[in-house]
């Protein structure tokens, strides 16, 4: 077949080109909206995270009695260590 | 973790595909049989190439995640390959519109070069709705591997099939002994594989970073949700 007139070429040509940079720029714009998305969403997570209250730390929970035994025996044997006399 | 050098990647492949494109238009010479209408090569032909090779690529990348049980492969394994679809749609248009214009027809049936293309096309088309339908991710990324390097093995096929083909109703560039290009033309066209590359790498990298932050996001949400124990 023979080559085709400019104008006529230049129009596949043009075609062929736009069809390229079209699904480059389609894909690109589909990222930036999956980006857009997660950043709002780690916004949201950020606000709910400063909402919630702090877990509180263990001194200030609620302990167990065997816990809260454990100083009272630490402190009665460190008094039988004061008291009993040096040898 | 992906995104390390990311901008000075997209800068280089920025600058590689204008250059590319201005080579194209202001450089290589128009064919002494085709005319201008040859100036679809250098986009065409790069795609192809970058478009089999990320095939390839994905077979790669899932041996790598069988071997190692490292799921990071399998989700670069599925970008390449996702990539490669993308591209290999371009190509199949943009030979469509090439065909019109050089053959008169959109599309060839006996020509073992386009149909061979077609059928690696519709195979990995196959990929989306395999992963896809295994809700299980373990097994899911498993089976996609599988396909993965199955499908990747048949690429070269293709690739063989252009070169023992008797039919020349397609051109052939490259060959044996250099290529039929002349020099001008030969640096055009290497310039723009170059360009395609480095697009096909710096887009890899682009949807892995947004997908390895949704992963990490998905991850946060469910420790952040879940029930706190007294």
């Amino acid at each position: 077949m023979p080559a085709l007139p400019l104008d006529e070429a230049g129009r596949y040509v043009a075609g062929a080109y736009v069809v390229f940079l079209t699904l480059i720029v389609i894909y690109v714009a589909i990222i930036g909206a999956k980006v857009s998305r997660i950043e709002r969403e780690v916004g949201e997570l950020l606000e709910l995270t400063e909402r919630e209250p702090e877990p509180p730390g263990p001194e200030e929970a609620g302990q167990s009695p065997a816990v809260q035994e454990r100083p009272e025996a630490e402190q009665s044997t460190q008094r039988a260590g004061l008291e009993a006399p040096p040898r | 973790m992906y995104s390390k050098g990311f901008r000075p990647l997209a800068l280089v492949t920025v600058i590689a595909v204008l250059a590319s494109f201005a080579l194209v238009f202001f450089y290589a010479p128009n064919d002494a049989d085709q005319g201008f209408i040859q100036k679809i090569f250098y986009i065409h032909v790069p795609m192809a190439i970058v478009a089999l090779g990320g095939f390839v690529a994905g077979g790669l990348m899932a041996i790598k995640h069988l071997r190692s049980g490292d799921r990071s492969w399998d989700m670069r394994s599925y970008v390449a390959i996702h990539l490669s679809i993308i591209l290999g749609l371009a190509v199949l248009v943009t030979g469509a519109i090439w065909a019109k214009a050089s053959w008169g027809h959109w599309w060839v049936w006996d020509e073992p070069v386009l149909v061979s293309f077609l059928v690696v096309f519709l195979l990995y088309c196959v990929y989306y709705p395999l992963r896809f339908s295994i809700e299980d991710p373990e097994r899911q990324a498993r089976y996609s591997s599988v396909f993965a390097i199955a499908a990747g093995a048949f690429v070269p096929i293709n690739f063989a099939a252009v070169r023992m083909a008797e039919s020349f109703t397609h051109p052939r560039v490259l060959s044996q002994t250099g290529g039929n290009l002349p020099g001008d033309m030969r640096l055009t066209f290497l310039v723009c594989i170059v360009a395609m590359t480095l697009l096909f790498i710096t887009l890899w990298k682009l949807e892995l970073t947004a997908k390895h932050a949704s992963v990490q996001l998905k991850r946060l949400r469910t420790q952040l949700e879940a029930p706190r124990l007294p």
